[in-house]
């Protein structure tokens, strides 16, 4: 989409794009750019000079085996998590969506857990979720050690997934909510006339409808859950036990800034830069053919 | 629509209020944890019941983390990242919705990519040009030797240092360098339509006045959505102050969690744990409470 009527003065055209372009270029494009080529150098922490090394660090992070787990334990956190926040709020929003009694009541309460900050999240999680008090000390009386995230990886990994879904559902709900009533009521009721039953109206009718938001909040959450995971990892488990919930953005975190390991952290970087970049063109694509929709 | 369904009523009021249980209940625990003594909050099954150490509870977290200057700071920052990015993101769209000059698909994409790289994926050098702002100009200079000419001509050595770590700046800047809002103000500036545009033409009014006389005001709904989004992001940003602040008086509410986590030996004080909680979470949810219709228009519009 163009403008017809512009303004024909363009150096002050300019002008107004100079603040956006100046902070871009000193807060994005150069550490963007010094990640790509500290990720190719042999960085020695606090300026000490760098020695060219090509894609040794690349070589060296991929042989570790630290480095794999910490990309399976994302994959298998952004799959569950993602899974998870969707599902609920999907089947929240197509309820809420039904005129009844209360649904708005509902619409306005599910939106809150998205406005807490993740370590806030992380916190009340962490005492929700302790072994030694409230609710799991119970289930841990009755099956002695069957809860502690501090000791078992699989337990500390549910942990930070019970987290993050709990703030996405609220996310995603929104979204879901929107598009369930973008959906025209009369295609509905035109349903309701030819005598489907509301489960076979949700199949053939409103499914299909919201299958462009479900793509959409597939990739918005899987991106989220590399990012956003730092503050919940942080506060519940510090990548533990044993590297369980050592996930990318924390072990780029922790080897850049705890270990002085300024290139094995941007080789790292890079790699999840490729990952977020790929994953946001599927992304656009698919908002541009949403809107084709419309 | 009129069609009698009490079964699946039934169901779908059962499945909302678990829903709504699953939702409402982690912030019930924290407040009611908030409000137990030390020891009824390691009690086993803690009782639902609020005891009556809530605001002693609340003053404990409240001066054990400094929580004063560093709700101030969390505000300051909040406020500067929302202000910035509605500011610089109308003045942005402004100039690449309303002017044809060489380069403007060029800075048009410039801008979009920056929507895919989240600062968290670039921390360790961000964090470095923080430290010194000028360095990119002074690697700049330097590589076009224009550092070594200027030394030549002029006998002074250039050498460009402004740190910006422990400093509001160092805080705010870097937040604002995405383009989330500038597509924002694009989508929006497109639908003003173009009579608008030529009849303050005809009364011989210049860009500047166009932008500030019509096109802001018609943008008031824009910038309360953006401004209310951008808050709430800023709020709740984690990584980056927690770098950047190594002096705590520029540390954040939300950075201050992670002293109140409490300590492996001896009874943890998740009494205490938890009113700090609830007083770092409350702020974002009052943002949420009044400003929900155009925070859920403003997230829909922006497709963040």
């Amino acid at each position: 989409m163009e403008k017809r009527v512009t303004f024909s003065r363009s150096t002050i055209g300019i002008l107004f794009a100079v603040p956006q372009l100046i902070l871009i270029f000193t807060f994005f494009y150069w550490p963007a750019g010094q990640a790509v080529y500290w990720s190719l150098t042999l960085q020695q922490p606090w300026g000490g000079g760098n020695i060219w090394v090509g894609l040794d660090n690349f070589r060296s992070i991929l042989a570790n085996a630290d480095y794999w787990n910490s990309i399976s334990a994302s994959l298998v956190f952004a799959g569950i998590s993602t899974g998870l926040a969707m599902f609920i709020a999907l089947v929240l929003a197509a309820l809420t969506d039904r005129q009844l009694a209360g649904s708005r009541f509902y619409r306005v309460v599910l939106i809150w857990p998205y406005g807490i900050a993740a370590p806030a999240v992380a916190l009340a999680f962490r005492f929700i979720l302790a072994p030694e008090a409230g609710f799991m000390a119970v289930v841990n009386q009755v099956w002695p050690g069957f809860w502690d995230p501090g000791l078992d990886g699989t337990d500390a990994m549910a942990s930070i997934i019970i987290a993050f879904s709990w703030k996405y559902v609220g996310y995603n709900f929104i979204f879901f909510l929107a598009a369930f009533q973008a959906i025209p009521r009369s295609l509905i009721e035109a349903g309701a006339m030819d005598g489907s039953g509301v489960i076979r109206r949700f199949w053939d009718i409103q499914f299909p409808l919201i299958t462009p938001t479900i793509f959409f909040l597939l990739v918005i959450n899987i991106t989220e859950s590399f990012q956003d995971s730092f503050g919940i990892v942080n506060i519940m488990t510090s990548g533990g036990p044993a590297n369980a919930t050592n996930l990318m953005v924390y072990k780029i975190y922790s080897d850049g800034f705890q270990g002085l390991d300024y290139s094995g952290a941007a080789a790292q970087s890079i790699i999840l830069m490729l990952l977020i970049i790929v994953l946001t063109i599927f992304q656009f694509r698919f908002i541009e053919r949403r809107v084709h929709y419309r | 629509m009129v069609e009698r369904t009490p079964l699946l009523n039934f169901f779908t009021h059962l499945i909302l209020f678990i829903g709504f249980v699953f939702c409402v209940a982690p912030f019930l625990i924290v407040v009611i944890a908030a409000s137990h003594n030390l020891r009824d909050v390691n009690d086993v099954p803690m009782s639902l019941l609020p005891g009556s150490d809530f605001w002693l509870n609340i003053k404990t977290a409240w001066t054990t983390a400094d929580l004063g200057p560093k709700l101030l700071n969390s505000f300051i920052m909040a406020a500067g990242v929302a202000a910035g990015k509605v500011i610089i993101s109308a003045l942005t769209a402004f100039s690449i919705v309303y002017f044809r000059y060489p380069g403007r698909m060029l800075i048009f994409w410039l801008i979009f990519v920056t929507l895919m790289l989240p600062l968290e994926v670039r921390i360790v050098p961000t964090y470095a040009v923080v430290a010194n702002v000028l360095s990119p100009y002074q690697t700049i200079l330097d590589i076009t030797g224009l550092s070594w000419l200027i030394e030549k001509v002029t006998g002074v050595q250039v050498a460009l240092n402004f740190g910006l770590l422990n400093s509001y700046s160092g805080l705010i800047l870097p937040l604002i360098a995405t383009a989330t809002g500038t597509f924002l103000y694009r989508q929006f500036f497109l639908t003003v339509p173009d009579e608008l545009t030529e009849a303050s033409r005809m009364d011989g009014a210049g860009p500047i006045r166009f932008f500030i006389d019509i096109l802001l005001p018609l943008s008031r709904n824009n910038m309360a959505a953006l401004g209310t989004i951008m808050f709430l992001w800023a709020w709740n940003q984690y990584l980056w102050p927690l770098l950047i602040t190594t002096d705590q008086s520029h540390a954040t509410a939300v950075t201050e969690l992670k002293q109140l986590i409490p300590n492996v030996g001896g009874i943890p004080e998740w009494n205490i744990a938890m009113a700090g909680t609830l007083i770092v979470m409350l702020p974002p949810l009052i943002v949420i409470v009044a400003m929900q219709r155009w925070f859920v228009r403003g997230l829909i519009a922006t497709e963040k």
